[in-house]
This record gives structure tokens, sequence and C-alpha cells, in this order.
């Protein structure tokens, strides 16, 4: 027979270790509370049987955040066989805080005692038989990582599910708490099920409307309930959820007194660390420091070598590892002879000879080809229609290979922050950072994603799972992808060199100050969604435990790059994949001379005949205000939404300048002359892709952690609606200012635009109903519960 | 309840204090009792954050961080 194991435990109690370890799947783990948050299911890798379910880590069963109820929920259903309590050792009255809950529930327990090595080294002792006499269910030592003790844990869990015995346990409240919990108790009378009316009943005692609301008592029982809680009240001097919490605690304390002998030591290793890391004067420096060296590695220098490998090797013409230099020169002397030749107007005959000379890499050294390279090979050996060529070539896989070009960087970008996750310094960093992210209504947990969105807002969105508060974590879904991802550079490449006419590599200010205008529209965005009544109220609790210093494992670190890559290269593989199919067909379907069907590229600019260019006409309207109202940026912005990697190449394709490049000089040109050549259409252009929403991947992203269309299409709108709003007044304001732009009706609307952001920016905290706020709150419990 | 009652908000670095009561409600309330600050509990202030706020403590053996909003609920003696 199948049996049903849950996992229940502390956040960073060793649980997903654990999980990994018994079915062998490869869920990644952070050294930072709270990286689960669904529950997961597996089979037990000796015996399909049986079930493993891993629910969120939880310090308590209180019924207030999501992670909680989804635990109650699965434990209240009946489905659970028996409840596999991991417990860490080193901070064990925390870690059986919780038991004590999880027994009141009437499964049967097993307990298992993790870290158990680092407790020994510590010098800690701890008398496990006693433990288990006062607990009423049997411990397991264990040691996740190291899988130790593990096959033992899973057959005490088969034999206590198989007896189905539920933990007797001895620990109890005192006298008059345990009175009143049985008045309650017969109060319930057949209302619960026998086994859990324990549960229930301290429930109802401490008044949560949760529990209370499913139990639906009479008038007549919820009057006496009350009297019971009163009159235990105005004992203690306290209210019940205080008095139930402080004696849990107490029990826990008089157990541990009894079984546990903790050596005597000066400061832990933690400690020593943190002294320096979370200093009060270093503490900044150190992360600046941390953060420049991420990004200096990831984007700066591993990341573009590998970065360039891929797209111009991989997925360009090729690479030469070897002889680089030579081959440069004999290229050079090359294209000399050809301009030449082109200069004296040498005949066509000379000209094809010509390029039959060029240097072929593959003599001067090491040498591969590109894919696309090797394709266009295949497909022309085997006769294929070059329309069929051009969309496999042209669409396909310039469309694909662009984004799974910036795979390499964002390897070593997450390679770099799963270390950081997994030794344990995210969670100061948000200890850090609190400070700043409190100003503008969020958290310092807010900053993680925000990191992680610098290189792609697919995984920054995913990331947003460890904010515990729903506004808090709606509004970082929101914003975070502000930040500019790896797609958007190009972007900023490509302006700057149209407005500036430089590489934007040589100026070292230009990626910091772009990241600088993300992070500001993030504030912003902030400061003016808090005062809305959807966001407002108290700021969310910021209660966090600082995990212990650890080595991050190695296993682990590539198990969570893999995640967030694998994330990047799902997009790739479905969204830019079939996007790409249709951009082509956009592009290069069209109606010439009165009859509809495939382009011929021969015609000069036939890009204006296409579906695309009839598109960008319908929809120029909107962006008229801004500067660009053509078809040619309405289309660009267009494909930009469903991938920025699409911008530069759209561009590229309407200039028909094809494959050169965001940092080629004929591009910037192309590009300005393109916008109208006006500096503030140009920068009004770039601020409305930089802001609106990023990709049609993220989008989905977004969709499934806001678990609510209306959520959905709310941070959509905002997105699309902040940048439209910001770029109009780039335009018309800065173009005013500039010269460029005369007064017109627009320019109005601009100053009324920035009016209303001033006024929400330095309003007071409008005042709403208190009551409308619980509602509120109310509602996103219900979501929260039904989700 | 008096406003000069000396919460852990007030405990200086480097300082252990005892729980006495806590005050507010609802999920803040719940959240610091769970984390094992309950009456008769001692709790050390070890430092602030570079930026002034939150602090971090050390509660039960291990460290929790909370903002001094936060510690302003914590009466100790």
């Amino acid at each position: 027979m199948g049996i049903n194991i849950a996992l229940v435990g502390n956040p960073n109690c060793g649980k997903t270790t654990l999980f990994n370890d018994l079915t062998g799947a490869n869920q990644y783990t952070g050294n930072w509370p709270g990286v689960t948050v669904e529950k997961k299911t597996g089979k037990y890798k000796r015996n399909r049987e049986v079930s493993i379910v891993d629910l969120p880590g939880i310090y308590s069963l209180s019924p207030y955040t999501p992670e909680e109820i989804v635990t109650r929920d699965y434990l209240m259903s009946g489905d659970a066989n028996v409840v596999v309590n991991i417990v860490d050792g080193t901070n064990l009255e925390r870690n059986l805080y919780l038991t004590t809950q999880v027994i009141d529930l009437g499964l049967p327990v097993v307990l298992a005692l993790n870290m158990m090595d680092l407790v020994e080294k510590n010098g800690d002792r701890i008398d496990i038989d006693r433990l288990s006499q006062d607990l009423g269910c049997k411990i397991v030592e264990i040691s996740a990582l190291k899988s130790r003790g593990t096959e033992e844990l899973l057959k005490a869990a088969e034999e206590a599910a198989a007896s189905g015995a539920p933990a007797a346990t001895k620990m109890h409240f005192t006298d008059d708490v345990e009175a009143a919990i049985n008045k309650v108790i017969d109060l319930l009378g057949d209302k619960v099920p026998a086994n859990k009316a324990r549960w229930f009943a301290i429930k109802a005692l401490e008044d949560e409307k949760l529990t209370l609301g499913k139990l639906d008592l009479s008038a007549d029982q919820t009057a006496k309930l009350d009297a019971i809680r009163a009159s235990l009240e105005e004992a203690e001097d306290d209210d019940a959820e205080s008095i139930i919490t402080n004696e849990r605690y107490d029990m826990i304390t008089d157990v541990c007194e009894a079984g546990v002998k903790k050596s005597a030591k000066g400061m832990t290793t933690t400690q020593k660390i943190d002294r320096v890391i979370t200093n009060r004067i270093l503490g900044i420096p150190i992360f600046i420091v941390i953060m420049a060296l991420v990004y200096y590695i990831s984007v700066s220098t591993v990341g573009t070598i590998a970065t360039d490998w891929a797209n111009d090797g991989v997925f360009g013409d090729g690479w030469l590892y070897t002889n680089t230099e030579q081959y440069e020169e004999a290229v050079g002397a090359w294209e000399e002879s050809v301009a030449a030749a082109e200069d004296d107007g040498a005949s066509e005959t000379v000209l094809a000879a010509l390029a039959e000379e060029e240097p072929d890499p593959a003599e001067f050294g090491l040498w591969h080809p590109g894919i696309p390279v090797v394709v266009e090979e295949w497909l022309t050996s085997i006769d294929c229609a070059p329309w069929v060529q051009s969309l496999i070539i042209d669409g396909i896989l310039a469309g694909v290979g662009a984004v799974l070009g910036f795979v390499p960087q964002l390897i070593v970008l997450f390679l770099l922050l799963s270390i950081l996750e997994g030794c344990g310094y995210m969670a100061r960093v948000a200890f850090v950072m609190d400070r700043i992210f409190r100003r503008f209504g969020l958290s310092g947990k807010s900053f993680i994603p925000m990191l992680i969105a610098s290189g792609c807002g697919v995984p920054a969105v995913m990331a947003t799972k460890t904010i515990e508060n729903e506004k808090d974590r709606r509004m970082t879904v929101m914003t975070t992808t502000m930040i500019p991802c790896g797609a958007k550079l190009p972007i900023i490449a490509l302006v700057f060199g149209a407005l500036a006419g430089g590489f934007y590599e040589g100026t070292w200010w230009v990626a910091p100050l772009f990241y600088f205008l993300g992070l500001a529209a993030i504030i912003i965005s902030c400061i003016m969604l808090k005062k809305l009544k959807a966001f407002a109220g108290d700021a969310a609790p910021f209660i966090m435990e600082l995990p212990q210093y650890h080595l991050p494992t190695i296993k682990n670190v590539l198990l969570s790059t893999w995640e967030r890559v694998k994330a990047y290269i799902v997009k790739a593989g479905t969204i830019i994949f079939l996007s790409s199919v249709v951009i082509w067909f956009l592009l290069n379907f069209g109606i010439y001379e009165g009859a509809f069907g495939l382009l011929d590229p021969e015609i000069e600019n036939y890009y204006q005949y296409s579906l695309m260019a009839g598109l960008g006409n319908l929809l120029a309207w909107i962006f008229a205000p801004l500067g660009f109202g053509n078809w040619e940026g309405a289309v660009t912005s267009i494909t930009g939404l469903v991938a920025k990697e699409n911008v530069v190449a759209t561009v590229g394709i309407i200039t028909s300048l094809g494959e050169v490049g965001e940092d080629d000089p004929t591009m910037w040109l192309a590009f300005a002359e393109m916008m109208g050549g006006t500096t503030v259409a140009i920068m009004a252009f770039c601020v409305f892709n930089l802001l609106c929403a990023p990709c049609f991947a993220a989008m989905g992203t977004i969709r499934n952690q806001m678990r609510s269309a209306k959520w959905t299409w709310a941070a959509i709108g905002y997105m699309c609606g902040f940048a439209w709003v910001v770029a109009l007044m780039i335009y018309q304001i800065g173009g005013l200012v500039t010269g460029e732009v005369a007064f017109n009706f627009w320019t109005i609307i601009a100053f009324l635009f920035l009016a209303a952001i001033l006024f929400q920016l330095f309003r007071p905290m409008p005042k709403y109903n208190k009551d409308e706020n619980e509602k509120a709150q109310a509602q996103l419990n219900a979501e929260g519960s039904a989700a | 309840m008096t406003t000069e009652a000396k919460t852990l908000r007030d405990v200086a670095v480097g300082d252990c204090a005892t729980v006495a009561r806590l005050t507010g409600e609802g999920a803040i309330k719940r959240r610091i009792m769970d984390m094992g600050l309950t009456k008769g509990t001692e709790v050390c202030v070890r430092k602030v954050a570079p930026l002034g706020d939150p602090i971090e403590v050390t509660v039960r053996g291990f460290e929790l961080s909370l903002r001094k909003d936060e510690a302003a609920n914590v009466l100790v003696n």
C-alpha cells in the first residue's frame, strides 16, 4: 500500500536537502530562509510506493503567511499518513516550537534530528531517549547533507504510518490552561474528529478567525467559548494567543533543560564573521565591493568573453581559437584589395573572383564554424527553397540564437549569486539594505530579485517567492524588471552609439547610469504605488532569521544555477522560437503591387510592404506623442515587447543593414535617421523600451507569480503605462527645453502627467478606512489559501 | 501600560535584557512570539545595521534581525 510522508520543518533546517536525498530529485536549496513555497511531491528512490511531500519551511502553524497556510491545509487534509518533522539540532528550542504544534494535529510523527555532526562539533550533547520520551515520538539522528541516517529515518516513518498511532507527548501546559482546553474540547463535542480535537480546541481558544470560520459554531457555543477564554485571559493577565505561545516555549525550555547539555562557548564562527561583514562602518563598503566584483566578473570580463564566443562563434560565423592575429591581418589585406578593386571600377567577374579569395579561418588554426554557417551549407546542399532557408536562418536561428547567446554570461552571474546565496550572505544583504528599501515601502528582501534582474527578468520574478508579504511581493514583481537585464544592454549600446557616436564599452559610466535610471524608476514607482489603496497599509514585518554561515555545496550551487538558466533556456526554446517565426512571417509577407504573398528581398526596401509595416502603421499613433510615431519605431517597440533581444535585430532588418550589430557605426547612423534624428526622440525610444513590460517570457512568469489575471494585467499595464508617460515627458518637455519640439497639445499633457507624478510622490500617505483595509487583507488571505 | 516602559528598542548594543511582555497585535506580534521572544526569555542586542536599522539580536541561541519599530513592541525588564 502506498503511503504519504509529509516533510515539515523550519526554514533553512535542511528539509529540501533531505527531500533531494530521499527522492533523488534535484530541487535547489539556498542558505536563505524560505526557498520552498509550493509543496513538492517525489517518490522515495528505494520504494516507489512511498510518496514524499516537501512542504514550505515555517516557524509556526499560525495562519498569517501563505507558507503556513499551505502546510496547515495539507496536514489537515488527511492525505499525510505520517509527518516527518525535521529539526535543526543546533537550534533546538525554536525548532521544537513547531514540533509542539505538529504533535497537536493528532498524526503519527517521527522527528528527524538534523545537523547532528554540527551539534557534536559544537560539543553539545542531546539525550535522544529522554527527548523522545518527552515528545512521545521516535527520534532519528540524521545528517541530510551527508545522507547519514536517512534510510533508518524512512524505516521509522513507514513503521509509524503502519501503526497509525499519533504522537503521545508527555508535555503539557500548566493546569489552568489544560483545564480551559478540556472545556473547549467538551464544548466542540462531535463537531471535530476526535484525534484533532486538541488542535481545534487550542485554535478556538486562541480566537483564530480562520479556524472559527470553518467550525461554524452556534451563538450559544460562541458565547461559552468567549467566556472560557475571558476567564483564562483574566487569570493569566495576557491574551490567549500569547498565553499558549508562552506555554509552548516554557514546555520546551523544561524539556531542553533536562535533555540537552550545551557546552559553554564564546562567540560562534558566524558571529565572528558577522562582526566584519555587517559591521556598522564596513558593512556597506563590503557590500559594494562584493556587488561590483559580481558585476565585473559576470558582465565585464568572464561573462563578456563567454558571450562573445557564443554570439560570434556558436550563433555567428564561427570561432577561431588560435592564430587570430594572423587571420585578422589576412582579412584586412583582403578587404583592402576588394575596396581597391571596387574603387577602380572592376567588373563583376573580377569582384566575384576576389570574393572567392576571402581567407578561410579554418586554414589559420583551431576553428569551428558557427551553427548558422553549418545549417546554411546543409540547407543549400539539399536544395532547400530560399524562403525556407530565410525562415530558418534569418528567422529562427537569428531569434533563438540572440537569446541563447546570453546563456554563458547568465551562467557566470547565477553561479556567483548562488554561491552568495548558499553561504548565507544574501540574508545579510537584506539586513544591510532594509533601511533603504523600507523608505519606499519594500523590505530588504526585495533587493535579491533586483540583483538577479540585472541578468534576466524571468528568474528575478521567480525569486520574489521568498518575500512573505503579499503586497511587497506584488510590488516587487511589478517593478523589478525595470532594472536593465542582459538583453537590454545592446539597446543601450545602440542608443548611446547613435547619440554620442562612441562605443559604450569604452565609456565606463554609461551602463551604471542606466542601472541608476532603472533604480530611480523603481523607487518612484514604489512610492507612488504604496499610496494606492491596494498597496497601502503598515510595513510588512522584517523579523528574519540570520542563518549560520556555511560553505555552499557544489551540488547546490550548480542546481540553483541550472534552475535559473533553465528558465531562460525554456523561454528561448518556446516563446522566442514561436515569436521568431511570427515576426519573420510578418516581415516577409505582405502586399506588393496589389498581390499578397512572399515579398521578394530584391525589391528595394521591401519591408515597407510587409504585414509588419501595416501593423506598425496601425499602432504608430500610440508612439507619435513620444517622437517615434513612424511604423519603424512602432514595429521595433512591438518586437521589443515580445523580447528585448529583438530590438536591435529589428532595427537591423528595417534599416536593411542585416546583422551588423549594435556596436557598428553604420547602424548608429541608420538608427538615428529612423528616429528622425532628434536626440530627445532617441532618448524617449530608449526609455520606453527599457521600462515597458520586459518580454513575453517575463510576462508569463509574472502571471505564474501573481496567480491572478487581474494582477498580471495590472503589472503589465503599469509597466507599459509608466514607460509611455516617462517617454512622453522626456520627448515633450525635454524637446521643449532643447528646442527640438515645439509647444503643442501633448506638451500640456506631459506637464499634467509630471504634476500628477509629483503630487503622488509628495502628498502625505492618504488614510484609508481601516475596516476596508482589514477586509482587503482578509480577501488577500483567502486568495492565498485558495491558490 | 505607560509609554515610558523600556522596550527592546532601548537596549544598548552589547547589552542583554529579559522579555517582560509583548504589545501590538496580529501578524507582527505572533511572528515575534513564534521566533521565541516570549515572556521571560533572555535577549541580547548584537548590533545595529550600517544604516541604523534594523537591529540584530541573539535569542534562544540564534541570530534574529528585526526593525526598531518591531523591537518597540517587546517590553523588557
